[in-house]
């Protein structure tokens, strides 16, 4: 792999720094955050109208690419490029060509043939969405819908505009993040979005084993107490434990794990009495939140999903703005040298 | 060239082209709907001149626009707002300038999007021609030349006036 995670916005934004592809949030400043939030809000009040439908990138082909499952992800994905009016391929990779012993390259090869203007990609390897774009099909807009540990950006920005509802905004927020934060890319990409829109501050709160050794430079403070963790927070976010990602022993049990830094009732009374929940979902009952917390007055877990739409739409359609305009700009400079 | 375009006089245009237009179809309770940004400044003052009691609509068409495979996507668009339902209803359809009619289009477009009105009016403070489109104003408060170089634009919203650039200024 050749992602150069070092300087991601040669490739993810346009000489006139309109996206072109969504890969990370490294790289990517507040007002072009606030741009995708805002833009967000315009396609929520698009689904709440009796026709759900915008002309956007009708006539353009979106490709639906996962390389692993997800049920929620990729669905609004697919909801979010209908509503666009593109046309819609899903592909499961694990029962097509990829069996039969073609490339990753060749696979995306074919489909750029097939006039492909988009690929969401989700990918167990981190830095594939990066790879694709940089190396296999620069002329497709690529969106990373979750490489590996590295990002999941249009998750957190989901995240955002769920919080940006609920409190107003960012400036003097304190938000925890729980759980499995070692094997969590949605974490990485939460901490830098928050940090960006000027959140007061981030506490992550998990054991030693479930975090990553370099985890305050990703610009948070870290409790192993969740008792201390939850005082006076406005936002918590709690993570699924990624128990298909667990190797070795990081672990006592579920149960005492569910005992520390489960979502309780009586650890939610610790934050702020109007702190809203959060959780990416799929959710574990018992394991990472109790029921009657999940399905509570303070959670807005299902807000979520509904603001994963339209996230996904606005991110969608402003890659495939910066993306058609660059043909076009191309265009225009051949015809100039044409005329000259 | 300002004594023409007094943003008032325009206003009283409006206005009474609307009334007349109103009664002749015998519309008696019309929702009023503005194109962002100036058409809403312009629907806002002809609401209450016309008294609509319902308040106003505003469209953004950012999502409508038939340059997107050119230009792409607005980066700054809001959320449109109908604070009503539009099914069945008479729509007055307020912009500050029609040239290409392609706004028009888009907007109508939109407006489908939420349901099937009755009937739509379209009304401009200013009309400048230059059409491409087969759409025009039902009323307007003012036809207008320019030279290719010149621009018009609404500003306001308070107080509203009408601002007339030259390319080469």
């Amino acid at each position: 792999m050749t992602a150069n995670a070092a300087s991601p916005n040669h490739l993810q934004l346009t000489r006139d720094g309109q996206l072109r592809h969504f890969l990370t949030l490294d790289g990517l400043g507040r007002e072009l955050l606030t741009d995708i939030l805002d833009t967000a809000d315009s396609f929520i009040e698009v689904g709440e109208r009796s026709i759900k439908k915008v002309p956007l990138l009708r006539g353009l082909t979106v490709v639906n690419l996962f390389f692993e499952a997800s049920t929620r992800t990729r669905s609004t994905f697919e909801l979010a490029a209908k509503r666009l009016s593109a046309d819609v391929l899903n592909l499961d990779i694990n029962t097509s060509a990829t069996s039969k012993g073609e490339s990753l390259s060749d696979t995306l090869l074919n489909l750029e043939a097939m006039a492909s203007d988009m690929f969401v990609v989700r990918h167990a390897q981190s830095g594939a969405p990066h790879f694709i774009a940089e190396s296999v099909t620069p002329g497709v807009a690529i969106i990373n819908a979750g490489d590996g540990r590295h990002a999941h950006p249009t998750q957190a920005m989901l995240d955002m505009l769920t919080i940006r509802q609920h409190k107003g905004g960012f400036e003097g927020l304190k938000v925890a993040i729980v759980g499995d934060i070692l094997h969590s890319r949605v974490a990485r990409s939460q901490i830098r979005a928050l940090n960006e829109l000027g959140a007061e501050q981030v506490r992550v709160i998990a054991p030693g084993t479930l975090l990553p050794n370099d985890v305050e430079s990703l610009g948070c403070t870290v409790e192993y107490d969740m008792a201390k963790g939850m005082k006076d927070v406005d936002v918590v976010i709690m993570l699924r434990l990624q128990k298909e990602r667990m190797e070795g022993a990081l672990l006592p049990s579920e149960r005492e794990f569910y005992r520390l830094y489960g979502l309780s009732q009586e650890k939610l009374a610790l934050a702020h009495p109007e702190c809203i929940v959060m959780h990416p979902g799929p959710i574990n009952r018992g394991v990472e939140i109790e029921s009657a917390v999940a399905d509570g007055p303070q959670s807005v877990i299902l807000n979520q999903v509904t603001n994963g739409i339209a996230i996904r739409m606005a991110v969608m359609s402003m890659a495939m703005g910066g993306q058609v305009a660059e043909r076009q700009q191309k265009l225009n400079e051949i015809t100039e040298r044409g005329q000259a | 060239m300002s004594a023409l375009l007094d943003v008032e006089q325009l206003m009283d245009k409006l206005e009474t082209g609307l009334k007349d237009l109103l009664k002749e179809r015998g519309i008696e309770s019309p929702l009023v709907i503005g194109i962002r940004t100036g058409g809403v400044w312009v629907a806002d003052i002809i609401g209450k001149r016309l008294g609509v009691e319902e308040p106003f609509g505003q469209l953004d068409i950012s999502f409508y626009r038939d340059d997107f495979s050119r230009i792409g996507l607005n980066p700054k668009v809001t959320p449109s707002s109908l604070p009503f339902d539009t099914e069945g209803r008479d729509i007055i359809l307020v912009d500050d300038v029609i040239m290409s009619g392609r706004t028009i289009r888009a907007a109508m477009n939109e407006l489908f999007d939420y349901g099937r009105p009755a009937s739509i009016i379209l009304a401009t403070l200013i009309d400048l021609g230059a059409r491409e489109l087969p759409i025009r104003p039902d009323v307007a408060g003012q036809a207008l030349t320019l030279d290719a170089a010149q621009r018009v634009k609404l500003r306001g919203p308070d107080p509203l006036w009408i601002e007339i650039q030259s390319a080469d200024q």
